[in-house]
C-alpha cells in the first residue's frame, strides 16, 4: 500500500479533471458519486498504508519520490512525499472527514445548478491539501498550501453572481496574499541557510549549523505570518467569517476541519526551527490565546448560525497555536483532530438545520427544533458538548490537555491559562446560547416552512462525525483518567529528530510532569467552567427567554459589532489604499504617465514639423543645403586634420 | 612635388579650378533655368576633372588621370538622362523655371 501511495494524491486531481472537464455533459448523481470515490477510495488506501508503515514502531519515514521538477544549479526541487506519522495523520483526517463531507455535499448541493462544478471544487481542494500536507519540500508544500488558498477562494465565491460572496473569496484570497509572503521569506532563508528545502535534508543541516539559532527566531516569525494568514490569527482573522458566504459543506471542509489548520501542521512539519526559537514560540502562544478569547467574545453576540460557528474555529484555532506556542505539539496536533471531527460535525449540523429551513440562517428565525429533526438534534447537541469541553466528549481531552501544558509554560504559562480558561467559558455560552435558541427556546420559525430531515446522504456524515466527536479524545488521556498516551508515543519520533534542546538552560520543551493532584484539579475546573457556561446560557436564553443580550448598548453593541475591527481595516487599510488607487488611476496616470509617454510621441511629431520645412521642393534649396553641409565637412576636416 | 606644369605654376591652375567650381555652384544655387543649372553642373565637374590632371601631373602618378575618364564617362551618362529628364518636363510643365517644378514636395 505504501508504494500505491501516489495514488492518494491522483485521484482526486483525476476527480477534479473529470469533473471539471465534463461539468456540463454528466448527471449530477455521477459527478457527484465520482467526486466522493476520488477521496474515499484514497482514505481506504492510506488505512492500508497506515497499517503498513507501522507508525507505532517505525521511526524513518517513507520518501516516495515521483519526478524532479525544478532543477537549476544546485537548487533542486522535486516532487516527492514523505510519508511519516505526521503526514499520515493529516491525510486520514482529510481523506476520512472529507469523503463524509463530500457525501453530506451530495445531498445538500442536490438541486443546485453548479453541482459538477462544486466537485471539481472540492477534488481539487482535496488534492492541494494532500500536496500540502504529504510534501516531502517546501517548496511542494507552498504549491499546495498556495493551491488550497485559490480552492477556497472559489468556493467561498461558489455562488459568484452574489456580490457578497465574491467579495468574500476576493477578502479571503487578499488576506491569505499577505501570510504568504511570510512563507516565501521563511522558504528563501531556510534555502539560505540549509542550503535545501527538503525537510529531512534541512533537518540535519541545520542541525550540523551551529549559527542557525541566531535566526531561527526570525526565520519562525515569517512561517508564523504565513500559518497566521491561513490560520486565521490575529490580525489575519477577519477573512474566515466573511468566508460563511460559501455553501455550507466547504465551511465544513475548509473552514473548520482542514486548511485552517495549515498553519498548525506548518509549525509541526517545521518543529526543528520552532524548537529553538522561543521568544517567537512565546509570541505565537500570546497571539494564539488572544485569539481564542477575542473570537469567543465575538461570537456571544452573533445571530447567524454560521458567524456564530466561524467565529468558534477561529477561537479553537487560537487554542491550537497557544499549543504551538508553548511547543506542545502533540497537544495542539490532538486538539486539531479533535476539532476536525466535532467542528466539522457542528457545521453539517448548522447546514442540516438551514437545508431543513430552506436556507434561513438567522438564529432568531429558529427554535424548538429539537425532536423535528431528531438526527441533527442529537449529533449537534453532542458536537456542542465536545466543542464546550464536557467530560468524557473529545474536547475535553484535547482542550485540557493544551490548557494543562500552557500552565505548566515558562514564566507566564499561569496567565496564558488564565485567558485560555475564560476563552472556555465563553466557547461553552455561545455554544449553548446556540443550542437553546435553535432547538429548545421559542418557536420563532416562519410558518411557511415545513420542517423535515435530512436525506440519508447527510445524516449518516452526521451520525459517523458525531461518534468521532465523542470517542476520539480517548486517543490521549490524563493519568487520572485511563492515562493513555497514544498520541505522544505516536508522534515522538516526528517530533524528537528536532533539536535536542536538553542540554541548554531554560529550555522550554522538557514539560516537568504536573503533580497529580494539580492536573486533576486543573481538569476539574475547566469542567466546572464549561459547566457555568451551561448554565449561564440556559438560565438566560431557556428559563427566562432573556433578550437581555440582544439589547445592543454599551460593551454589548462593540461586541455585536465584532470591535469594529473590519471598520478599522477599512478606514486603516482599504479607504487609504482605494483612495491611493484613485489618485494613481485619475491623476497620477492621466497627467504623468499618460503626458509622459504621449510626450516622447509628440516630440517627435514636433522635431518632424519642424524638418519638413526644409522639404520645399525647390531644387535650389537642396542645392544650398549641398552645398552646406560641404563647407561644414570640410571646415570640420580643416579644423581637425584628415 | 614638380610645382611647375608647362611653366605654369599648380598653384594658378588650383586657383582656377576653385574660381570654376564657385562660378558653377553659384550658378545651380541662383539661376532658375534647369539647362543653365545642367551647365552649371558641368562647370563643377570640369573644374574637379582640373583639380586631378593638375596633380596628376605634378605628382607623376596616372591615376588622378585615370579617374578624370570616369568622371567624364559619368558627366555623359548625366547630361543623357538629365536632359532626358529636362525633355520631359518641359513637355509637361511648359516651363524650365525650376521654380515651378515643386510638386514634389511633403
Amino acid at each position: 500500500m505504501l508504494d500505491l501511495f501516489p495514488i492518494v494524491v491522483l485521484l482526486p486531481l483525476l476527480g477534479f479533471l473529470h469533473n471539471g472537464l465534463l461539468k456540463d455533459r454528466i448527471p449530477h448523481r455521477f459527478a457527484g458519486a465520482i467526486g466522493t470515490l476520488a477521496v474515499f477510495i484514497p482514505f481506504l488506501i492510506t488505512l492500508g498504508a497506515f497499517n503498513e508503515f507501522n507508525p507505532m514502531e517505525r521511526t524513518a519515514p517513507h520518501l516516495v519520490p515521483v519526478f524532479d521538477w525544478i532543477v537549476i544549479g544546485d537548487f533542486k526541487t522535486s516532487f516527492g512525499y514523505q510519508i511519516d506519522q505526521l503526514s499520515l495523520y493529516m491525510t486520514l483526517i482529510i481523506t476520512g472527514i472529507g469523503s463524509l463531507i463530500h457525501l453530506y455535499s451530495m445531498g445538500y448541493m442536490k438541486g443546485n445548478k453548479g453541482y459538477n462544478r462544486f466537485f471539481a471544487y472540492l477534488n481539487l481542494f482535496i488534492f492541494c491539501m494532500l500536496n500540502l500536507v504529504l510534501s516531502d519540500n517546501l517548496v511542494l508544500t507552498f504549491l499546495g498550501w498556495e493551491g488550497v488558498g485559490l480552492a477556497s477562494y472559489l468556493l467561498i465565491g461558489f455562488d459568484y453572481d452574489k456580490s457578497s460572496a465574491a467579495e468574500a473569496g476576493m477578502k479571503a484570497f487578499i488576506l491569505n496574499r499577505i501570510g504568504d509572503v511570510g512563507f516565501i521569506l521563511g522558504t528563501g532563508f531556510l534555502f539560505w541557510l540549509g542550503g535545501s528545502l527538503q525537510y529531512l535534508t534541512l533537518q540535519t543541516n541545520l542541525q550540523e549549523l551551529g549559527a542557525f539559532s541566531e535566526y531561527a527566531n526570525l526565520v519562525a516569525l515569517f512561517f508564523f505570518i504565513a500559518a497566521m494568514g491561513k490560520s486565521a490569527q490575529i490580525p489575519l482573522y477577519v477573512w474566515l467569517p466573511d468566508a460563511m458566504a460559501g455553501p455550507t459543506p466547504v465551511s465544513a471542509l475548509i473552514h473548520a476541519a482542514t486548511m485552517v489548520t495549515a498553519g498548525v501542521f506548518l509549525i509541526v512539519r517545521l518543529n526543528f526551527v520552532f524548537l529553538l526559537a522561543p521568544d517567537t514560540s512565546f509570541f505565537i502562544a500570546c497571539i494564539g490565546a488572544l485569539t481564542a478569547l477575542f473570537a469567543a467574545t465575538i461570537g456571544v453576540l452573533q445571530n447567524d448560525i454560521k458567524k456564530i460557528l466561524a467565529y468558534s474555529t477561529v477561537s479553537q484555532l487560537g487554542f491550537m497555536f497557544l499549543a504551538m506556542g508553548s511547543m506542545s505539539y502533540v497537544a495542539g496536533l490532538f486538539h486539531l483532530m479533535t476539532h476536525a471531527f466535532f467542528k466539522a460535525l457542528l457545521f453539517l449540523g448548522a447546514g442540516s438545520v438551514i437545508h431543513a429551513l430552506h436556507h434561513e440562517q438567522n438564529i432568531k428565525h429558529m427554535g424548538k427544533l429539537f425532536g423535528k429533526i431528531k438526527t441533527t438534534s442529537i449529533t449537534f447537541l453532542l458536537g456542542t458538548l465536545a466543542i464546550a469541553g464536557f467530560f468524557p466528549f473529545a474536547g475535553f481531552f484535547s482542550k485540557d490537555l493544551i490548557l494543562e501544558k500552557t500552565y505548566t509554560y515558562g514564566a507566564f504559562g499561569s496567565i496564558l491559562w488564565t485567558v485560555g480558561v475564560v476563552a472556555a467559558f465563553f466557547t461553552s455560552f455561545y455554544m449553548f446560547r446556540l443550542v437553546f435558541v435553535v432547538f429548545f427556546g421559542k418557536d420563532n420559525i416562519d410558518p411557511h416552512h415545513k420542517v423535515h430531515e435530512s436525506p440519508w446522504t447527510m445524516t449518516l456524515p452526521l451520525i459517523l462525525l458525531a461518534v468521532g466527536a465523542v470517542f476520539a479524545g480517548f486517543l490521549q488521556t490524563p493519568h487520572f483518567f485511563l492515562h493513555i498516551d497514544t498520541l505522544e508515543r505516536y508522534f515522538a519520533p516526528v517530533l524528537e529528530r528536532g533539536f535536542q534542546l536538553a542540554g541548554q538552560s531554560g529550555t522550554l520543551v522538557e514539560h516537568s510532569e504536573l503533580a497529580h493532584d494539580v492536573e486533576f484539579s486543573l481538569a476539574a475546573f475547566s469542567v466546572v467552567i464549561a459547566s457555568i457556561g451551561l448554565l449561564l446560557a440556559y438560565f438566560l436564553y431557556q428559563r427566562k427567554q432573556s433578550q437581555i443580550l440582544e439589547e445592543h448598548t454599551g460593551f454589548r453593541k462593540i461586541l455585536f459589532h465584532k470591535y469594529y475591527i473590519d471598520e478599522i481595516y477599512d478606514i486603516i487599510f482599504v479607504k487609504p489604499y482605494v483612495f491611493v488607487s484613485k489618485i494613481v488611476a485619475y491623476h497620477f496616470d492621466t497627467k504623468v504617465l499618460d503626458r509622459f509617454f504621449l510626450g516622447i510621441g509628440g516630440s517627435f511629431g514636433v522635431i518632424a514639423n519642424g524638418l519638413r520645412r526644409l522639404q520645399s521642393g525647390f531644387i535650389g534649396d537642396y542645392a544650398l543645403y549641398v552645398v552646406l553641409g560641404t563647407f561644414c565637412i570640410l571646415a570640420y576636416l580643416l579644423t581637425r586634420g584628415v | 612635388m614638380n610645382q611647375l606644369i608647362s611653366g605654369i605654376p599648380v598653384t594658378y591652375i588650383l586657383g582656377l579650378a576653385g574660381i570654376l567650381f564657385s562660378i558653377g555652384v553659384l550658378g545651380v544655387l541662383i539661376r532658375r533655368n534647369i539647362v543653365i543649372i545642367f551647365m552649371s553642373v558641368e562647370l563643377i565637374l570640369n573644374s574637379v576633372n582640373l583639380v586631378f590632371v593638375t596633380f596628376s601631373k605634378a605628382l607623376s602618378h596616372i591615376s588622378g588621370e585615370t579617374i578624370v575618364f570616369f568622371v567624364m564617362a559619368i558627366a555623359a551618362a548625366e547630361a543623357a538622362v538629365g536632359l532626358a529628364l529636362v525633355i520631359a518636363i518641359f513637355r509637361h510643365k511648359k516651363s524650365t523655371n525650376v521654380d515651378e517644378l515643386q510638386s514634389m514636395r511633403w
